[in-house]
């Protein structure tokens, strides 16, 4: 498996990251350069090992379904680049 | 007791002494600190330095002794890595995204130490996001290891990603501060410049507050001058924290306590998978070096077999990879962080928003994260890559029926030169192959200087524990420190600049 020009510009779609045509090509070899490294976890034989998912061997705690922290709206706010009157601020997008 | 003949050259057990006797006051010793942050400049280790709140939080201590309620790190000044959000002081994450982010919260590690009275000196510069092991990644520019070879005045890397950590801790410019480490970001750089540093078992410090990279990897754990000194500052920044669900409900221990009882009868493993093609002699001798120590002390040293361990770097860089990608999803340019000007459309703001905010390395990561979770090629990667971390956490598992802590090297060679190393991704991936392991395991490591290279610059040994056993790898470090008597320290070189 190795990654091409389309599939670049299609992950970097899905990761919202707009990249200029001329770091394409460059992604293209760098990334083929790690994928090729990881091939070699192909040599290990998985079969019936459970994947990990956590290093904690304890249950995830529950807390009670209450409020605890809330009516911080100007903290929220404090840092949205063109929030206004309590409401982030994004470009039409419903037309 | 006498007092140094700087008050930076003091280890934070000392300092505490000294101001818990009265001997010194924490205005004092944090002007000291304040000054020498200042004159360090030239080696860029903090991206903010806070001195109006340090001297704050200073004379609120002086006031706390003068009155006889001082606490454990009353009047102690300590620097924070900027991936450590601080209520009302700008954290960065070293990202262009965060340029601006002032946390309206504290996280739960830096709110332990304030509680115990500590002085916090400001924040310091990391690797973007803590991606990379040299400081080099990091949109406010690299740092400058105090360390420099002998006979050279060529800068080099202290490591990273906590590489302003390192430096500041290094060059006496904090009693102590605060790391965090993914793969090895605080033990690598610990090793390179001298300096002790412990990851603690995943679930030890709370994750709350802590600008995520990958969740199921990130621990935080004291950088500092001596094992003492981390013993200290880990007992104030663990705790058990209802806001972090993977915080483990075990009461922490006071590390201090048994960190002389030596290492007679300790059984030491020493994994052969370890001694890597290409290793430098000098890693390798320091290693039979360690080796030879901890049996002249009564270590009983095993040989043990970890055999996933090749597997763990490729592993690594598909797991933190994922989690980042998804972690950083986050940085929309709504809600908070660098948002693009003039955006024609919602997707044109999301991706020249992230574009523009993110570096090249961090790209890199997000890419290749998307990469792995995507349709069609999930099970290939991030699956199998999950399996392999079984494989390599039951390594160690069955490794510890045989024996108490392992001893490897921390790092694969000494501080690199600046831009030697940042052409080509996988060369600086090697430089966590010794300690990514211990991450996708969970389990605490600790590195602790241990000699000189023949060109004068520190190197490091690493020593591995059971989940939640950090007292046991302290305690071996202390035997490393003891026997090894490591106190050389940098020329400061750059107050003369």
């Amino acid at each position: 498996m190795s990654v091409d020009k389309d599939t670049v510009r299609r992950i970097a779609k899905l990761s919202r990251l707009a990249l200029d045509e001329a770091r394409v090509a460059p992604m293209v070899d760098e990334l083929n350069g790690i994928f090729t490294w990881v091939q070699q976890l192909n040599e290990v034989n998985v079969d019936g090992v459970a994947p990990m998912t956590s290093v904690v061997e304890q249950r995830l705690k529950m807390r009670e379904d209450k409020v605890t922290e809330g009516g911080n709206a100007a903290a929220l706010m404090a840092n949205a680049p063109g929030g206004e009157d309590n409401f982030f601020v994004v470009p039409k997008v419903v037309e | 007791m006498s007092l140094p003949a700087s008050l930076t050259d003091f280890t934070l057990a000392e300092a505490r002494d000294a101001v818990q006797a009265k001997k010194v006051s924490s205005k004092e010793l944090t002007s000291a600190f304040v000054k020498a942050v200042a004159e360090a400049r030239p080696l860029n280790a903090f991206v903010t330095e806070t001195p109006d709140k340090a001297f704050e939080m200073a004379a609120a201590s002086d006031a706390r002794i003068a009155a006889g309620t001082a606490r454990a790190l009353e009047g102690l000044p300590l620097a924070i890595k900027d991936l450590f959000c601080t209520k009302g002081v700008k954290t960065t994450a070293g990202s262009n995204i965060l340029s601006n982010f002032v946390p309206p919260y504290e996280s739960t590690v830096s709110q332990n130490l304030w509680d115990a009275g500590a002085v916090m000196l400001g924040k310091t510069n990391m690797d973007e996001f803590a991606m990379g092991s040299s400081n080099e990644t990091s949109h406010f520019g690299p740092v400058f290891n105090p360390w420099r070879a002998r006979n050279s005045n060529a800068n080099l890397v202290p490591g990273g990603s906590s590489g302003g950590s390192a430096t500041a801790v290094s060059g006496n410019l904090c009693l102590a501060a605060t790391g965090t480490d993914t793969g090895g970001s605080i033990r690598q750089p610990a090793a390179v410049t001298g300096t002790v540093g412990l990851k603690p078992t995943y679930g030890r410090c709370s994750r709350w507050g802590i600008v995520a990279f990958a969740s199921s990897l990130d621990q935080a754990g004291p950088m500092a001058r001596t094992v003492r000194d981390a013993a200290i500052l880990l007992r104030h920044m663990a705790s058990v924290d209802p806001k972090d669900s993977t915080s483990v409900d075990i009461p922490v221990p006071d590390y201090e306590a048994g960190l002389e009882s030596g290492v007679k009868g300790l059984r030491v493993g020493i994994p052969k998978e370890y001694r890597i093609d290409n290793m430098p002699a000098e890693i390798e001798q320091l290693w039979t070096k360690g080796i030879e120590w901890l049996k002249a002390q009564g270590a009983e040293i095993v040989d043990v077999s970890l055999p996933h361990t090749k597997y763990a770097l490729p592993t690594y860089y598909i797991v933190a990879p994922a989690e980042a990608s998804s972690n950083l999803a986050r940085y929309d340019g709504v809600r908070y962080g660098h948002r693009a000007a003039g955006p024609k459309d919602i997707t044109d703001l999301y991706e020249r928003s992230r574009a523009e905010g993110f570096g090249k390395e961090v790209q890199r990561r997000i890419l290749i994260g998307t990469y792995v979770l995507s349709s069609g090629y999930y099970d290939a990667y991030y699956a199998r890559a999950q399996k392999l971390r079984t494989l390599i956490a039951r390594d160690f598992t069955q490794a510890y029926e045989k024996c108490d802590v392992l001893l490897t090297p921390a790092t694969p060679g000494p501080a690199f030169g600046v831009g030697t190393k940042s052409a080509d991704p996988l060369e600086m991936y090697l430089n966590d192959v010794f300690t990514v392991t211990v991450n996708l395991a969970g389990l605490p490591g600790i590195s602790v200087p241990a000699g000189l290279t023949e060109s004068g610059l520190p190197l490091g040994l690493q020593f591995i524990g059971k989940a939640f056993d950090e007292a046991t790898i302290l305690r071996a470090a202390r035997a490393i420190e003891t026997a090894s008597g490591f106190n050389a320290k940098p020329t400061q070189w750059w107050r003369a600049a």
